[in-house]
């Protein structure tokens, strides 16, 4: 047909002359459903015939599974199926270098939780009742607790792979002459300091629903972050070809991080379903939440920085030694994560980052908020607090001296585009008074200040590709109604609002004719998942692509009816007309029918594909973004001298958001994330124990229950002072950064330089307990250093470092002392990557 | 386990439902599972997160530690039945408009112990409405969206049409320096 056109073939019609829904704060688009009780989280399905399924879980840390009886279980009432480990031989896990789940544990358990056998009834009383039948015998093995433990305890091995011992991971890199850095300083400073591990906690336990259609075709509804990735897990174990499985996920009840992960409950209700030809649900209990965990690795840091006497940073050196729990998960990512990030804020001429992961026999840690950068965050900002007060320099000076220039490369070969951090600190230092307060309130009361970056989506994706990491489609016809597929997953931070107000600005219509399908493998384009901050940006940018090429074939329509040049119409307020003559237009509506007319059906694709980053060495991968956002916190505390009891009066942040989407959203996401990093600061902790050696000695969560594990309440929560700046990036859709993860980083530090200011004490770990407070009050009386913390950091062996000369040195971000090193990161093989780059120029 | 069964009337957002249930079933199961109800959610089922409040006789209520067989004969309310008509009852419609749902899971409970607040007391103080909640966790907002959200609710239940949320609450805080009218 001659008329046919392609989107592109022609200058696109200008856009509205002012943005007419972004920025302004539009009711987001699941609002009324939320409110209503309608949105259908997973365990809200139901199906006919559907049983329910139970996981018999390890009651021991670490042990072979010398068998497995089932006899009694199966001869419950009302029970249907069972399974085990064996009809699931295919490992899984999220990276592709950490195979190292199974659905169900085969020949052994390494943590309490692991699960082991999958039991399905007619009812779910039924099936707690047969798993709690079933027998399972152990032959316990030693178990690790820490990563003390595991470097003392090279055997037995937790996983039969991995660096060296139970160390699963090792890293050493330097971007610079360090020892010349350091020499160049006046004084190093040097501290070791702890973050505990914590759990994301979202309010939604989760869910998986499973259902066949055929004997080979199978949907999987689920409360999952990443349907994507799930469907690549599911395909694997259950061998079936990807096209015959399909993913929706849910929208989820909070995520957080903890439902990032591919997990065994997902995988044995599909496995379930197939074998019994009938839905199977799973929902978990809270207590199993904590077992699944991926949460906040436990670390322990050792920062030294050399610095001249004026505060200027000349070289930094890092180790980070993370406990990551039973399996890989995330982990080799969150190990890079520990250092990659500590660059983008101040200027770090030479930086060297080492790093190990140690396998213990607890529940997996994986991404929680932040991944792996708010513990180096704590320990770099509290560290800094400690420079500016020794050097006599104001905390805040010193870090707005030595701020990361705008579009510049940092030391470890990162990208840094726009720089919002010094308005942030200009803002929350004016807001709370801090020139005229800090180190001059009453003794018991004091300011602190901390700073944060965070990516607004990870470069690369989580196996090595080059296809698109964000896919929106576009359906228009005659009704005037567009339809928007995206693979994106809503888990409460609002990418649905974010998608549906970016095609319905560019098209100049209403929210309310735009009708979403997300998050579903079948009919939406691939998006990688809700992680790493990266739907804003990746799905926003990947709308704007088809909105901008659907309002071209919508414009071409337009401007044979009108007259009037394509290029010179405007699309707004659901109408389309002549920029020049406003009134000379027709509605959004008749404009789609004479493209439809003219075109036939109408549809628009768009992707999204993150710019390559310029670092070229072996583990360059993790760290790169297209856009960094930047925060800045002041926090007001009031301690108690005689409990260490502390409280937080207020908090002032700031954050860097790029621009607002939605600002009534962002300060829910920043509100949100000061309230989480407050958890942090103060009481949340994921943390275990042993039992008895007569009643096991096996390790144990002190506390999976919601009530034990604390978190801020209503009552906890201060007053909350929240500064939007707004510094556009060029790669965002409309110049907006990342807010879901950034504003949680500053907390944690501010609260303990908070603390420091009030009482002169310095807790270098956190959570902060009162009794941690008080004890360092009790030792600076006792004229010992004033101070409760990690006493040392154990000698370590981190093999030989890459050497990466900087962008100053005159690098060109390869390494230069390992051999084809390449581009390889830590969440890609080295294979996978040769695969995928062939044919790349 | 005893899967005895028994048959009750429960009357439920004005409604009376004839139900059978297992006799040990909790008012959450059987508002969810066998009256379709899913508008409750469930945190932790012990009755430590809220998430699963209910509203009997006016009261909010843990529904995971409620027996439906005690409900017989009381007025329950679930978010299902707060809308009235097709709109949007205040609280609704603010929780909606200030984001005071994000993730949304802990929004009915949290929604019904403000309805039962409300209906005591039309005017709380931010200590009243703080202490009245502290029994509902909510992961993702904060709190403070939903402070402001009860508060502008409460405003227009009584009929206070000038109240406006702080501008502060959706956009932010006015940089220092700089005057609201300015951002």
């Amino acid at each position: 047909m001659s008329d046919t056109v392609h989107a592109d073939d022609e200058e696109g019609p200008v856009t509205s002359d002012q943005l007419r829904l972004i920025g302004t704060p539009f009711r987001r688009v699941d609002g009324r459903a939320k409110v209503t009780g309608q949105t259908r989280f997973a365990d809200d399905l139901s199906f006919p015939r559907m049983v329910h399924m139970k996981l018999v879980r390890s009651t021991v840390p670490h042990a072979k599974i010398v068998s497995i009886d089932t006899s009694k279980a199966s001869a419950m009432p009302g029970v249907v199926g069972l399974l085990t480990g064996d009809s699931m031989p295919d490992p899984f896990g999220i990276l592709p270098v950490s195979q190292d789940e199974h659905a169900l544990c085969i020949d052994k358990v390494r943590f309490v939780g692991d699960p082991v056998v999958a039991v399905a009834a007619l009812t779910e009383d039924q099936a707690h009742e047969a798993a709690l039948a079933v027998e399972v015998e152990y032959q316990s093995l030693e178990t690790i607790a820490t990563v003390e433990e595991a470097i003392a305890t090279p055997e037995p091995r937790i996983h039969e792979y991995g660096d060296e011992g139970n160390l699963h991971k090792k890293l050493s890199m330097e971007f610079g002459d360090v020892d010349a850095g350091f020499e160049e300083a006046d004084q190093i400073f040097e501290d070791v300091m702890y973050f505990e591990g914590n759990t994301h906690l979202p309010m939604e336990q989760h869910a998986t629903v499973a259902l066949t259609e055929e004997t080979d075709r199978i949907t999987v509804y689920s409360s999952t972050q990443t349907p994507h990735y799930l469907h690549r897990s599911l395909a694997k174990v259950l061998g079936l070809p990807a096209a015959r499985i399909r993913v929706i996920a849910c929208p989820n009840g909070g995520g957080f991080g903890g439902k990032s992960d591919p997990f065994n409950h997902e995988i044995c209700a599909a496995k379930m379903a197939l074998a019994l030809g009938r839905p199977v649900k799973i929902c978990l209990t809270r207590e199993e939440v904590f077992y699944c965990h991926r949460g906040r690795h436990p670390v322990l840091m050792k920062i030294r920085t050399g610095v001249k006497k004026d505060g200027t940073l000349t070289a930094q050196h890092l180790q980070t030694a993370l406990d990551g729990g039973a399996y890989g998960s995330y982990g080799v990512a969150s190990t890079y994560y520990t250092g990659a990030l500590q660059t983008v804020t101040y200027d770090l001429p030479k930086y060297r980052f080492e790093s190990i992961r140690a396998f213990t026999n607890k529940a997996p840690c994986g991404p929680k908020r932040g991944h792996g950068t708010p513990q180096p965050r704590f320990a770099f900002e509290v560290h800094l607090d400690k420079i500016a007060h020794q050097l006599g320099i104001d905390p805040a000076a010193l870090r707005m001296q030595q701020l990361v220039k705008p579009d510049s490369i940092t030391s470890n070969w990162l990208k840094v585009g726009s720089m919002g951090l010094g308005k942030c600190i200009e803002a929350v230092v004016e807001g709370s008074g801090w020139h005229q307060r800090h180190g001059k309130m009453p003794e018991g009361r004091g300011l602190g200040l901390a700073c944060g970056s965070y990516l607004s989506g990870a470069g690369l994706p989580i196996y090595w590709n080059h296809m698109p990491q964000s896919g929106v489609q576009l359906k228009l016809d005659r009704s005037g109604g567009v339809a928007l597929f995206c693979g994106e997953t809503e888990i409460g931070q609002g990418s649905d609002s974010v998608i549906a107000a970016i095609t319905a600005e560019i098209l100049g219509i209403d929210l309310k004719d735009i009708r979403l399908c997300v998050a579903d493998t079948d009919l939406t384009p691939v998006d990688l998942g809700s992680y790493s901050s990266r739907v804003t940006l990746m799905a926003g940018n990947a709308a704007i692509e088809a909105a901008e090429r659907a309002r071209t074939l919508v414009a071409r329509g337009a401007a044979r009816k009108l007259d009037v040049p394509a290029r010179e119409l405007v699309f707004a307020d659901g109408r389309v007309f002549h920029g020049e003559n406003p009134d000379h237009g027709i509605s959004f509506q008749e404009a789609v029918v004479e493209a439809e007319s003219r075109f036939g059906t109408l549809g628009t694709t768009g992707s999204y594909t993150p710019p390559r980053s310029p670092g070229r060495y072996r583990g360059a991968g993790v760290g790169p973004s297209p856009a960094y956002s930047y925060s800045a916190a002041v926090v007001e505390a009031e301690v108690d001298r005689e409990t260490g009891i502390y409280r937080i009066e207020h908090v002032w942040m700031a954050h860097d958001v790029g621009k607002c989407i939605n600002p009534a959203m962002v300060m829910g996401q920043i509100e949100g994330s000061v309230y989480m990093g407050l958890g942090e600061a103060m009481m949340e902790e994921q943390v275990y124990r042993r039992l008895p050696k007569k009643r096991s000695d096996a390790l144990v969560h002190k506390h999976p229950s919601m009530l034990e594990y604390k978190s801020l309440t209503f009552a906890e929560m201060p007053p909350v002072t929240s500064y939007i700046i707004e510094d556009p990036d060029p790669n965002g859709p409309f110049g907006a950064k990342e807010v879901g993860q950034g504003p949680l980083l500053p907390m944690m530090p501010a609260v303990a330089n908070a603390i420091f200011d009030a009482v002169g004490v310095r807790i270098d770990q956190v959570p902060i307990a009162p009794h941690m407070v008080k004890q360092a009050i009790e030792a600076k009386e006792k004229g010992k250093p004033g101070r409760f913390g990690p006493k040392s950091f154990p000698e370590i062996d981190f093999g030989v470092p890459l050497l990466v000369p900087t962008p100053a040195e005159g690098g060109d971000g390869k390494a230069i002392n390992i051999e084809d090193a390449g581009v390889r990161d830590g969440t890609g093989t080295m294979t996978e990557r040769k695969d995928a780059v062939k044919g790349d120029n | 386990m005893s899967q005895q069964s028994t048959t009750r009337t429960l009357r439920v957002n004005g409604e009376p439902q004839q139900v059978a249930f297992a006799v040990h079933h909790s008012l959450l199961e059987v508002l969810r599972e066998e009256l379709g109800l899913t508008g409750t959610k469930h945190g932790c089922e012990l009755g430590e997160c809220g998430t699963c409040t209910v509203l009997i006789d006016g009261k909010p209520v843990l529904s995971c530690l409620e027996l439906a067989a005690e409900c017989e004969g009381r007025s329950i309310e679930t978010v299902e039945g707060m809308m009235q008509g097709n709109e949007l009852h205040p609280l609704q419609s603010c929780f909606a408009d200030l984001g005071a749902a994000q993730c949304g899971y802990c929004t009915p409970g949290i929604l019904l112990a403000a309805q039962a607040l409300l209906a005591e007391n039309d005017s709380p103080t931010r200590d009243q409405i703080v202490e009245a909640l502290s029994g509902n966790l909510c992961r993702c907002t904060g709190y403070h969206k939903i402070l402001e959200a009860i508060e502008w609710a409460a405003a227009q239940l009584r009929g206070d049409d000038q109240y406006q949320p702080p501008d502060s609450a959706i956009y932010g805080d006015p940089l220092p320096g700089k005057q609201a009218a300015d951002v």
